[in-house]
């Protein structure tokens, strides 16, 4: 296969969660999400139950791929750092060791100088947690849950 | 690449509709969305033009049921089936898991349905896919109207290595589900075989 399958293991996420958790609070943030380049949530915190947390996570990575496409056209390396400001709310989307994305929606409580600097850090952070993550998975004998399930087992999910 | 998370206990998958222009495969998203629980379904997105030809793609978050204590996700993608979109073609085929091509049944869509397939074939090869490896099903759409080809023909042209095929009137539902189903059964397969890396 051409990708190593993405797989999350409770340490990992456990990790990743205090990072988001905290990039919430020192970052003055409304919500924090973390989101893999295909589009598949990882990790959200802050005020995730009035937004709709799956949805922005397919459109942040149809974003980052839509000018990860333009910046190949251009010969550029992907652009790593997005920022949109709108009336209320701004949006600040950061490419992170160019495997996954984190992104901080934030108002007026909190300013584009904090959020930066506090994804800095919490970037590097990530980065780190992932390569782990990464190494782990390709480790052989990482078998896959699905190994054990049966053709029964996959029909019966269409049963209904 | 589907997504293995053992905190969530979930796993998810990325399905895309692919297929010609006006073939048919919002509408088989629509359909999908219509009919299924508001539990198993996330909100459908479509970045659309104001014409209602996708412009970059539709989004539909669906979710199976359990196997062996995980949640199944499925995430549902639609191409834009214009040629000149070509760009973002590719960019909705990245981190694919397994591919639904609709056909337009319709005998002058031959030709495009022929290019389509061929642009799927080579967008894919592209990124390091083969259509061949890849679990693909294909979808005769628009089998309600008058001057269609025969499911002989397009058999033939479409679906030389015989996959899993299905006749379809996605306006009204007919073959929505049965072939979301096959893609989504050979997508659970392909992971139960190892696609652990
Ligand atoms: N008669 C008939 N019309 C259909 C059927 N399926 C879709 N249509 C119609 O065909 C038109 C195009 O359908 P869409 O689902 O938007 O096509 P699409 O493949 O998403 O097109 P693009 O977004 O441009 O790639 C719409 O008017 C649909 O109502 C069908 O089975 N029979
Ligand atoms: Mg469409």
């Amino acid at each position: 296969m051409v990708n190593p399958q993405m797989v999350m293991y409770e340490e990992e996420f456990n990790q990743i969660q205090t990072v988001v958790d905290r990039l919430v609070r020192d970052a003055n943030a409304k919500v924090v999400f973390i989101v893999d380049k295909n589009g598949q949530l990882i990790s959200a915190a802050g005020d995730i139950d009035n937004v709709d947390t799956t949805s922005l996570a397919s459109l942040t990575a149809g974003n980052i791929a839509a000018t990860g496409g333009m910046a190949k056209l251009l010969k550029e390396n992907e652009f790593a750092t997005q920022f949109h400001e709108g009336e209320k709310a701004n949006i600040h989307i950061q490419l992170v060791g160019n495997r996954v994305i984190l992104v901080v929606i934030f108002d007026s409580r909190s300013s584009l100088g904090l959020v930066r600097l506090r994804v800095k850090k919490a970037s590097e952070e990530l980065n780190h947690i992932f390569e782990t993550l990464l190494k782990k998975v390709q480790e052989p004998g990482a078998d896959s849950p699905f190994a054990e399930i049966t053709d029964e087992d996959i029909d019966n999910l269409f049963n209904d | 690449m589907s997504f293995i998370n053992y905190m969530a206990r979930e796993i998810n998958c990325k399905l895309v509709y692919y297929g010609p222009g006006l073939c048919g495969k919002t509408t088989n998203l629509q359909y999908i969305y219509e009919r299924t629980n508001p539990e198993a379904k996330g909100k459908m997105i479509s970045l659309a033009t104001e014409t209602e030809r996708t412009l970059f793609f539709d989004f539909l978050p669906l979710s199976l049921g359990e196997i062996r204590g995980f949640k199944t996700r499925f995430h549902l993608y639609t191409v834009p089936g214009q040629v000149f979109y070509d760009a973002s073609r590719k960019l909705i085929l990245k981190g694919v898991d397994g591919v639904v091509f609709c056909a337009d049944s319709q005998i002058e869509r031959t030709e495009a349905n022929l290019e389509s397939v061929e642009n799927l074939r080579t967008n894919l090869a592209e990124q390091g896919y083969s259509l061949d490896k890849l679990p693909y099903v294909v979808q005769y759409n628009k089998r309600d109207l008058p001057n269609v080809a025969s499911v002989e023909e397009l058999r033939q042209m479409i679906n030389p290595t015989s996959v899993p095929d299905f006749e379809a009137v996605a306006r009204t539902g007919v073959g929505v589900f049965d072939t979301l189903k096959a893609v989504a059964k050979l997508v659970l397969t392909e992971l139960k075989k190892g696609g652990n890396g």
